[in-house]
């Protein structure tokens, strides 16, 4: 062998091992989310990661929530890992832990500050006390009510407002005549829509959704008390076609000054007092979940969009520091640097709540905070329960079984049905459902 | 016997075409003109008239890239009706022209392919395209959309090809055509109304596919489908850039189909007056 062939031979290996090196540094991490505005926020930040993770990069993949639950399930199912880093809440963590399919996140660097996420956050994120994934930003629910509707009505919301209040409120400031409605709520068919509004208004009133046997209780007077005052409620004082609204419909209705009052989650109070968008922004108050008389329970509603690593990823440490940074203080100030504090990601740091000039800017903090510590989703219901979540069932089977509920109430609201109708079919398609599924034997 | 046609009839008439092609037509038109709008207009009600603000489009691009998903539409819809038509051109002229006794019970077999839910298959075809590396390629994608829509194109052709009389096929034959000159010189040339009008077809099926398109793919393959899917929102009102991402993703397809419509109905309507 000639030396012109060992010199090629030689710069070849090294070439090929020069290569191989830095395939194994430069990593590529493919993100599941959704399209919240903080989700997008974070999509443009991404070079701030880059620049300090030189050899990751980023590709996300954007979804419609439902899609997003869809695919990531078969992905994890199959262990496809065509994801690295998941957007999931707090409904799917317990469930996907147990079964093995997320990465426990116990050894985030030092200055994560673990201890920092709000306790309520990080325990339903956790199993056995060991975090699943991280929050990137949470939310419990609360009323978020026109205080200059409620001044021309001669109303005065408390703080911790009972559900007589709301409706006394409703009944005061609706005006059908000049299209303002004294209460806008869910009615839209889902788990996630109506379902989450009605669950947590029960837990309110002390219903809860399973006996200690797992059997259904829609047929208990807490039950049956919870959707009378939700109908009477959105017939008497809600926006036509309230059967149709979730989420989104009721934010558009509420930043046209349609709506007195709004109860939904914490989050909302962000874009209602967002002066670009809304028309009442000045004029918007906050007070607790309303809760019955007696009953010492405000829903217990809590909910966090989570970074969380699935066990078929092949890129599980460059996935962790992505999401050490994308939920750190450090991002979080980031975002303030950039747009200011109100558009700070909300309702996972403690740190933040004790920060000055988030406090300033968001007016609707404070009550936040104290929405979010006052849940707890490990005790939905004030009877005993064997299962946890605020307003929604941990369980599997709740994605089917809360969407089939949904719709006989959503139908209710529209009027097809009476809501004894509607609470015999949850009932029994709820029964049938748990027997099949082998809780009830 | 023709009848004739009054002059008022005739008005009646296309004024009552024109009321429900603009009923078919005004969710595309509002989602047109919401495009068009700022997210504070959109929100505001119904209003036709928008303030012409390209702020959306620029928002849609900034935030994903239009061009990749774009590219992946065109090269999944126009590859899997090629491959589509290669494979169905020679099934139909056999069960057209050299039927057996199982010839309608094969049809009808393919057709009830399309009666299953594709929901029912997904776990088997995702574990098919993971074992096999498709997940996420165009070929793979490809390859499935033209499966999907076989039996639609095969059947489509099946019906032109019957109206092609036989003999001309036979006198072909006698004067020494190969299968081969026969499908491609004789068949194929007389058939082309057919052949454009369910090329047509299919593009527009595979371009508006949005199941497999979303669940078999994350960021190299996405076609269009799953670029309008990433800007929905539970939490947001994002509906100028909503309409903004619909009207960019139905673009190309709509005006395809407006330049070819006349070609698409002839098509669809060939064989239909005996």
């Amino acid at each position: 062998m000639n030396k012109t062939i060992r010199a090629l031979m030689g710069a070849t290996a090294l070439c090929a091992t020069a290569g191989i090196a830095t395939a194994q540094d430069n990593v590529t991490l493919t993100v599941a989310t959704v399209n919240n505005g903080d989700m997008i926020r974070m999509q443009g930040m991404t070079d701030d990661f880059s620049s300090s993770h030189p050899n990751v990069s980023v590709e996300w993949v954007t979804l419609e929530e439902n899609i997003l639950r869809e695919r990531v399930t078969t992905d994890i199912a199959t262990q496809g890992g065509q994801y690295d880093v998941l957007t999931i809440g707090t409904y799917e963590v317990p469930i996907w832990a147990e079964q093995g399919w997320l990465v426990a996140l116990d050894d985030l660097p030092e200055d994560y500050d673990v201890d920092d996420l709000l306790p309520a956050v990080r325990e339903a994120l956790s199993v056995d006390g060991t975090l699943y994934a991280a929050p990137f930003y949470g939310e419990s629910a609360m009323v978020m009510y026109r205080t200059d509707l409620a001044e021309a009505a001669g109303v005065t919301m408390p703080d911790s407002p009972t559900w007589t209040d709301i409706k006394g409120a409703a009944e005061a400031m609706t005006d059908k005549e000049n299209e303002v409605y004294g209460i806008c709520l869910r009615g839209k068919p889902g788990w996630g829509e109506n379902m989450g509004f009605i669950t947590a208004m029960a837990n309110s009133y002390g219903a809860r959704w399973f006996d200690m046997d797992w059997n259904p209780q829609f047929d208990s007077e807490e039950w049956k008390a919870t959707l009378a005052d939700y109908l009477e409620l959105m017939t008497n004082y809600g926006p036509p076609g309230a059967s149709s609204n979730g989420f989104n419909e009721n934010l558009s209705l509420f930043q046209q000054g349609k709506c007195g009052m709004w109860i939904d989650a914490t989050v909302a109070a962000g874009f209602v007092t967002d002066p670009e968008n809304s028309t009442v922004a000045d004029s918007v108050g906050f007070a607790k979940f309303p809760n019955r008389e007696g009953v010492d329970n405000h829903g217990n509603w809590l909910w966090a969009w989570s970074l969380a690593i699935p066990a078929s990823s092949q890129k599980q440490d460059a996935a962790k520091q992505f999401i050490a940074w994308a939920t750190s203080k450090g991002y979080t100030e980031l975002v303030a640097g950039k747009e200011g504090w109100r558009a700070a990601p909300p309702g996972t740091r403690t740190s933040l709540y004790e920060n000055a000039d988030y406090l300033a800017e968001a007016p609707f903090a404070e009550m936040t905070l104290s929405a979010m510590n006052a849940a707890n989703p490990q005790k939905g219901s004030v009877q005993d329960i064997p299962y946890t979540g605020g307003q929604f069932v941990a369980i599997p089977e709740f994605q089917g079984i809360g969407t089939a509920v949904g719709q006989q109430f959503s139908a209710a609201l529209a009027g097809q049905m009476s809501a004894d109708d509607a609470l015999a079919a949850a009932q029994s398609t709820t029964t049938r459902e748990m027997t099949r599924s082998g809780y009830i034997q | 016997m023709a009848r004739a046609v009054t002059r008022n009839t005739r008005i009646g008439w296309t004024i009552v075409a024109w009321a429900v092609a603009l009923v078919i037509f005004f969710p595309i038109l509002y989602t047109i003109i919401t495009s068009f709008k700022s997210e504070q207009e959109a929100i505001a009600g119904f209003d036709l008239i928008p303030s012409l603000t390209l702020e959306s489009y620029q928002t849609v691009q900034t935030q994903n890239n239009y061009f990749r998903p774009f590219m992946n539409s065109v090269i999944l819809a126009v590859g899997s009706t090629l491959l589509a038509l290669i494979v169905a051109i020679p099934a139909a002229w056999a069960m057209a022209f050299s039927p057996t006794r199982h010839t309608k019970n094969i049809l009808m077999w393919m057709l009830s392919t399309k009666m299953m839910p594709a929901v029912a298959v997904l776990v088997p075809i995702y574990l098919i395209f993971l074992r096999f590396g498709l997940m996420d390629t165009r070929i793979g994608l490809t390859v499935l959309l033209m499966l999907i829509n076989l039996p639609i194109v095969v059947w489509m052709l099946y019906t032109y090809f019957r109206e092609i009389p036989g003999e001309i096929l036979e006198a072909a034959r006698m004067d020494g055509a190969s299968l081969r000159d026969e499908i491609l010189y004789i068949l194929t040339p007389m058939a082309v109304p057919g052949i454009a009008s369910t090329m047509l077809l299919n593009v527009i099926l595979a371009w508006n596919e949005a199941f497999w398109t979303i669940q078999l793919t994350t960021t190299s393959a996405a076609p269009l489908s799953a670029f309008i899917a990433s800007f929905s929102s539970p939490q947001g009102l994002f509906w100028a850039k909503l309409s903004a991402a619909s009207t960019m993703a139905i673009a190309p397809i709509l005006i395809l189909g407006w330049f070819s419509q006349k070609q698409l109905v002839r098509g669809l309507t060939f064989g239909a007056v005996k």
